[in-house]
């Protein structure tokens, strides 16, 4: 008898540690955006919450757009809104959308690639390739991705940038529309660069008051849609991620136990010997 | 290759019980239609918040763990060469492959685009090696295929006796060459669920903070496989006890014991890992300041400790009673820590709630009262129950 129940226990036990280890080694690497990204910069101080910006996204995506009854939270036919926070001293507008991140969870959930980042590092849906199983909505930290419950032909609908306005040499609906400049579009280095001026210019205006705090030039191992605001971003919905993406675990756990598929050929190997063995001393075959 | 003692139990199949596994069926099959008609949100208490409700956390990762009694049973018998087990391994690829069937039956009903399933094994262009749902989808796809495979031999013997002429000839023809592939069948069946069952704790990893940091471990593969070989035993428990009874033969008390024997190193482990792995990665203070977690957290322990108790000692192992209880908790406990980790762990922030409708549950019944249904029938017709191997002894 090769294999004893202690040799097989001591191998998976090996197995996690493996997979613990792996996970130092690519918690390491940043991700970096592409060289032709483009992004949406958001300064909640200077939005005026008039969802001009609402409107024309729907518009730009052809969703249904119902002006006596607006939405009030992105759902399957809204890919952008305006929400308000009010406590005793402040109020703020937070746009919530698709963050377009750098190392997307949703990438990395999707089983065939269905979600992507395409063009301009953009993260972009494609019908033939989703089987809605959610798994995106379960992955992403921003709680963007929805789902459309109530038809037999459901969509995964999320903020594509206007891919499709952009490759005219156009710009997202949102950023066209915005009256004040509160969202504004153009190449993600540019507006990093722009909003580290604002922030270096006001340092009072911006979150935390003193040393403000770019949201998104790292959270979550960064995003192309920047937020800047007054209010600290937990109030304004955005989670206090860290800097490493959601991705890594979970990629480091995968990748320690199935590089090359290495592990799992050689542990067929291993058990078919070990039941050819079983198979033939046992002498009446199966039994 | 005859099963020694092993025979369909017979008897007629449309008896009171069936007929109203039959009625709910209907109104399963009446559901359905309504859900493929209008929606998953007309039947379920789903949500963009909680995308993934009852059908995933208990049909799909609580019941092919409930179908890991062929798992557990594989590694026991070809793997580590005990042989006694045998007289074990039918039933237990019967609730397997049942197991496995409805989980796949609740994920076609479960996904929103179904009609594109398929392309998930065949654009292998385009699969994700990053996503450890890709990974359960291939596996468990393959493993279904795998298990009835490994189960066609009840039904080729029987239909080699009793089948029409064509489909006599047809097994007679293909049960010798069945046989000598059977080895490389039975090592796929025991790579695949180490492999698919690992990856649906993966699965949750990439929930991030939305999930609770007692749950989200990079150890949680190795859990939910320990889990899922504690869960397989407790239902091959249940199947020798079953099996006893219907045949009134005496139960395999030497093989169950050696067995627990087996159970009790793997729930050691688990705790272990469980344990050290929340010291070593600073989660102590959350084991007692995350109020319901901490105390979810805590349950989930001590009830895995129980079994742990009840069969530490040699001679408690050879009471059946004793060995049934520890089982049914361990099936009881094993399916808690998956429904925790999949969904009252997983907490997508405020504004969110959900709790399974009337529809959604009753589907969910529908598929458990589907596999109920085929299992009568197939234990009834087929060779799959048995009694006692020759080397065990009377229980009692």
């Amino acid at each position: 008898m090769s294999t004893t129940r202690r040799d097989l226990i001591r191998g998976l036990a090996a197995g996690g540690a493996v997979a613990a280890v792996g996970a130092d080694a690519v918690a390491s690497e940043r991700p970096q955006p592409p060289a032709d990204a483009v992004g949406m910069l958001y300064d909640a101080t200077r939005c005026i919450g008039c969802r001009a910006c609402v409107t024309a996204c729907k518009k730009a995506n052809n969703l249904p757009l119902e002006l006596y009854d607006p939405p009030e939270d992105l759902s399957g036919e809204t890919k952008n809104i305006i929400k308000v926070y009010e406590d005793e001293n402040t109020r703020s507008y937070v746009k919530a959308q698709c963050m377009h991140c750098l190392d997307p969870a949703c990438t990395r959930a999707c089983m065939i690639g269905s979600l992507q980042k395409r063009e301009h590092g953009i993260v972009t849906w494609d019908p033939s390739k989703c089987i809605g199983c959610r798994y995106c909505q379960v992955a992403c930290p921003f709680q963007i991705p929805k789902f459309q419950w109530e038809t037999n032909n459901p969509k995964i609908v999320k903020c594509e940038m206007c891919l499709h306005l952009i490759k005219g040499g156009g710009q997202p609906g949102c950023c066209e529309a915005c009256p004040v400049g509160a969202v504004i579009y153009g190449p993600y280095q540019e507006l990093l660069a722009d909003a580290r001026g604002r922030v270096e210019r006001h340092p009072d205006r911006y979150w935390p008051q003193g040393s403000p705090k770019i949201y998104g030039e790292s959270d979550g191992g960064g995003t192309q849609v920047l937020y800047l605001s007054a209010v600290p971003f937990s109030d304004l919905g955005l989670p206090d991620l860290g800097e490493e993406p959601a991705g890594h675990l979970a990629a480091a756990v995968q990748h320690g136990a199935y590089k090359w598929g290495i592990a799992p050929v050689a542990l067929y190997g291993v058990l078919a010997a070990a039941v050819w063995r079983s198979h033939r001393s046992s002498g009446t075959g199966r039994d | 290759m005859a099963h020694a003692h092993v025979q369909p139990v017979g008897g007629p199949i449309l008896t009171r019980p069936f007929k109203w596994l039959l009625a709910i069926l209907a109104v399963w099959a009446i559901l359905l239609i309504w859900r493929f008609a209008a929606g998953i949100g007309a039947v379920s208490g789903l949500s963009d918040g909680y995308p993934w409700g009852i059908w995933i956390a208990f049909d799909v990762v609580t019941g092919t763990a409930l179908g890991c009694g062929g798992y557990a049973i594989a590694l026991l018998c070809y793997v580590m060469n005990r042989g006694k087990y045998h007289p074990l391994v039918r039933p237990a690829l019967l609730t397997s492959a049942l197991g496995y069937s409805m989980a796949a039956v609740a994920i076609i009903i479960d996904v929103g685009r179904p009609w594109f399933i398929h392309r998930i094994p065949l654009r292998v262009g385009s699969w994700n090696l990053n996503s450890a749902l890709l990974e359960v989808a291939l596996c468990v796809m393959a493993y279904v295929a795998v298990l009835w495979i490994e189960l066609s031999p009840a039904f080729l013997e029987r239909w080699k006796e009793t089948g029409p002429n064509a489909l006599r000839s047809f097994a007679a023809g293909i049960l010798p060459g069945l046989e000598k592939v059977m080895p490389f069948i039975i090592a796929l069946g025991v790579l695949l669920p180490t492999m698919h069952q690992s990856s649906l704790g993966t699965v949750m990893l990439l929930a991030g903070h939305k999930l609770h940091p007692l749950w989200n471990t990079g150890f949680v593969p190795l859990l939910f496989l320990i889990s899922c070989v504690g869960m397989g035993y407790g239902v091959v428990v249940w199947e020798s006890a079953l099996s006893s009874r219907v045949f009134k033969r005496q139960r395999e008390t030497d093989m169950l014991a050696s067995l627990s024997g087996a159970i009790v190193i793997t729930l050691v482990l688990f705790l272990a890992i469980r344990l050290l792995d929340a010291l070593i990665a600073g989660k102590a203070a959350l084991m007692f300041t995350s109020g319901g977690y901490s105390v979810l957290f805590w349950i989930e322990n001590i009830l895995f400790a129980i079994p742990l108790v009840m069969l530490a000692r040699p001679a408690a192992r050879r009471q059946f009673s004793t060995i049934l209880r520890a089982a049914m908790l361990l099936v009881f406990v094993g399916a808690l820590y998956r429904f925790d980790t999949y969904l009252v762990a997983y907490d997508p922030g405020p504004g969110w709630a959900y709790f399974p409708s009337p529809p959604e549950l009753l589907i969910t019944v529908g598929v458990i009262a589907l596999e109920i249904a085929l299992y009568i029938v197939i234990v009834k017709r087929y060779p799959i129950l048995g009694g006692a191997s020759t080397s065990a002894q009377a229980a009692h």
